[in-house]
């Protein structure tokens, strides 16, 4: 048996995984020529590379379909039920760092908390008839958060794209979106909120609690967490 | 899970007891519309619901529970008294523990009687203890109604009430609006630049979105009327929390609740329904004397109790979850009614819980 390691298969999060590893002793590579998606673990025995979707990674490693991978701790927050029974933490990676935020109109001064937000979602519903909009595509933190802290009478409509430009478009209130910068809220006329982090995202390592891990993997993984220091 | 005979059993055995009372038997569909659901309890059912899709009548919902399709039948029939009965699967979502099951049967007996609600909200409870006999069971009872009318008799802004009664049934955000109200917690920085500023809206740059400039002002001159009221007192908020932190047996709690009485009149009525129904209860052979009685219970169950509260646990598995719940909802019946509300109280039992603790006995 080997030990499956999922890591993004393109772009940005691929090279900085990709270099986090071979700094630590552990060379990965993508075999061949650029657009395949195999790939290679030089270094040490029994560990194979997979490249996937970022977003599919959560899904495989609760699966057990593979044994170790890195991907954003939002993916894996938004995408698992129960996560603390099918997937352990292994390292934060300290890249690929981006906040899931609420935004809204900087145009509402009266709003910067979301005790604001929840005053302001309940007038809106009654002046307006239905429950304040919040796009999103985190549904499932976002509700999390805004159930922890009490907000009420709004609902999310989901948005895979181009959220940031919902509001203006009317078919948002205020928005739920990743940033690292905050250019393009500012940019689209949006806030955010002083205390509205939902999630504070990075790249990370994660292994499946429900994955196959015979005595040979354990080995192999044991060897693994030395080199990495985990 | 497949349905296990003992189940189907004590499902019949418990409805043959909300049948002999007269109540009328009704069915609901499974396939709910999602949107009064929506409505009624916000974004958080979603994390319990399942929701799927139809293309012609758009989101629906697998039926979480019987009380609204069963609330709306009545608003429609008008008849009254009424009562209903019911047993059939709801569903819903485990997203932590994956040992609770998706599917479950409840058995329900649900009672709309304006005339006399004291007594039905005895007869229900009774009903329910009847069919639980035997279990040895712990009884929990609270009456949201108490709270409700402490807040409503508070010295204050009847915004300032409408926002705590809001949020009733979501304590967290209520402690922290009653501490603001109180002046027990500092104005946000930005809260006191923008009640500083001689023109808030100033700043505010181009309008977006469907909130409207006009709807920001009314806000901001919401703020300035709360800015420039007295506190709530010290006195009205210890009070609240002499209710709140109430856990006793019955009859010592209503002592207690008579003495808060003296300085929160407001109370008062609420304090004699309390009353006439541990009488009412007495009557029908409940033991008032040891029943427990807590001031915060039902606060975090789904939003529509508004009165007497309870559930049935098993007291050597905290564990599970409670074998039967119910209580008083007038308020769902003025939202689903369009304005015209009927005094409702119901209850579920789920007939699995039975089975699985009679195993156990």
């Amino acid at each position: 048996m080997t030990i499956k390691l999922g890591v993004p298969s393109k772009g940005r999060l691929m090279d900085k995984t990709f270099e986090w590893f071979g700094a630590r002793g552990l060379t990965l590579a993508k075999d061949g020529a650029e657009r395949e998606y195999a790939g290679r673990v030089d270094g040490i025995e029994g560990l194979e590379l997979v490249l996937l979707s970022a977003g599919e990674i959560p899904r495989e490693l609760a699966a057990g379909r593979i044994h170790l991978g890195v991907t954003g701790s939002d993916l894996v927050n938004e995408k698992l039920s129960n996560i603390s029974a099918t997937v352990q933490e292994l390292a934060p990676m300290g890249f690929g760092g981006a906040d899931l935020i609420i935004a809204v109109p900087q145009c509402w001064v009266d709003v910067d908390t979301l005790d604001d937000l929840d005053a302001a979602a309940a007038a809106f519903r009654k002046a307006h008839g239905f429950r304040l909009r919040i796009a999103t595509k985190y549904h499932r933190l976002v509700r999390d958060f805004l159930k922890a802290n009490g907000v009420a009478d709004y609902q999310l409509v989901d948005s895979q794209g181009a959220t940031e430009g919902t509001v203006k478009n009317e078919t948002a209130e205020a928005i739920a979106d990743i940033t690292s910068t905050g250019e393009t809220l500012r940019a689209n006329g949006l806030k955010i909120l002083a205390d509205g982090l939902v999630h504070a995202s990075q790249a990370t390592l994660y292994k499946s609690r429900v994955a196959d891990w015979s005595g040979e993997d354990r080995a192999t993984m044991a060897e693994i967490e030395a080199r990495l220091k985990l | 899970m497949p349905l296990a005979a003992p189940i189907i059993d004590e499902a019949r055995r418990i409805r043959a007891l909300f049948d002999a009372t007269g109540a009328v038997g009704v069915s609901a569909d499974v396939l709910q519309p999602a949107e009064t659901l929506l409505d009624l309890y916000g974004e958080d059912i979603r994390a319990r619901a399942y929701v799927t899709h139809d293309p012609l009548k758009g989101e629906m919902m697998l039926r979480p529970d019987f009380t609204v399709p069963v609330v709306q039948m009545h608003m429609e029939s008008r008849a009254e008294p009424a009562r209903y009965t019911y047993s059939g699967k709801v569903f819903r979502k485990q997203e932590e523990d994956p040992s609770r099951p998706n599917e479950y049967i409840q058995v329900g007996y649900e009672v709309f009687d304006g005339q006399a609600p004291v007594e039905a909200d005895a007869e229900v409870f009774a009903k329910v203890s009847e069919a639980l006999d035997g279990l040895h069971l712990r009884a929990a009872t609270g009456d949201i109604g108490l709270l409700l009318a402490a807040v409503r008799g508070l010295n204050t802004l009847e915004s300032r009430k409408a926002a705590l009664l809001r949020h009733v049934w979501r304590p967290r955000r209520f402690r922290a609006l009653l501490e603001r109200f109180g002046g027990r917690s500092p104005v946000p920085p930005t809260r006191a630049a923008l009640l500083a500023a001689s023109d808030p809206l100033a700043a505010a740059g181009p309008e977006i979105g469907l909130r409207s400039m006009a709807d920001v002002a009314a806000r901001i001159a919401a703020l300035k009327e709360d800015a420039a009221a007295p506190a709530i007192s010290g006195e009205e908020i210890a009070h609240i929390d002499a209710i709140l932190t109430l856990r006793n047996t019955a009859p010592n709690a209503l002592g207690i609740l008579r003495d808060i009485a003296v300085d929160l009149p407001a109370i008062s009525d609420a304090v004699a329904r309390m009353e006439e129904r541990l009488e009412a209860m007495a009557r029908l052979g409940v033991s008032v004397e040891t029943l427990e009685f807590e001031g915060n219970y039902g606060r975090t169950s789904m939003e529509y109790y508004d009165g007497f509260v309870f559930g049935f646990y098993a007291a050597a598995r905290p564990d599970l979850p409670a074998v039967a719940t119910g209580g008083r909802y007038d308020a769902l019946t003025r939202v689903l009614g369009q304005g015209r509300a009927v005094p409702a109280v119901g209850a579920v039992i789920r007939p699995d819980l039975v089975v699985q603790l009679r195993r156990q006995a």
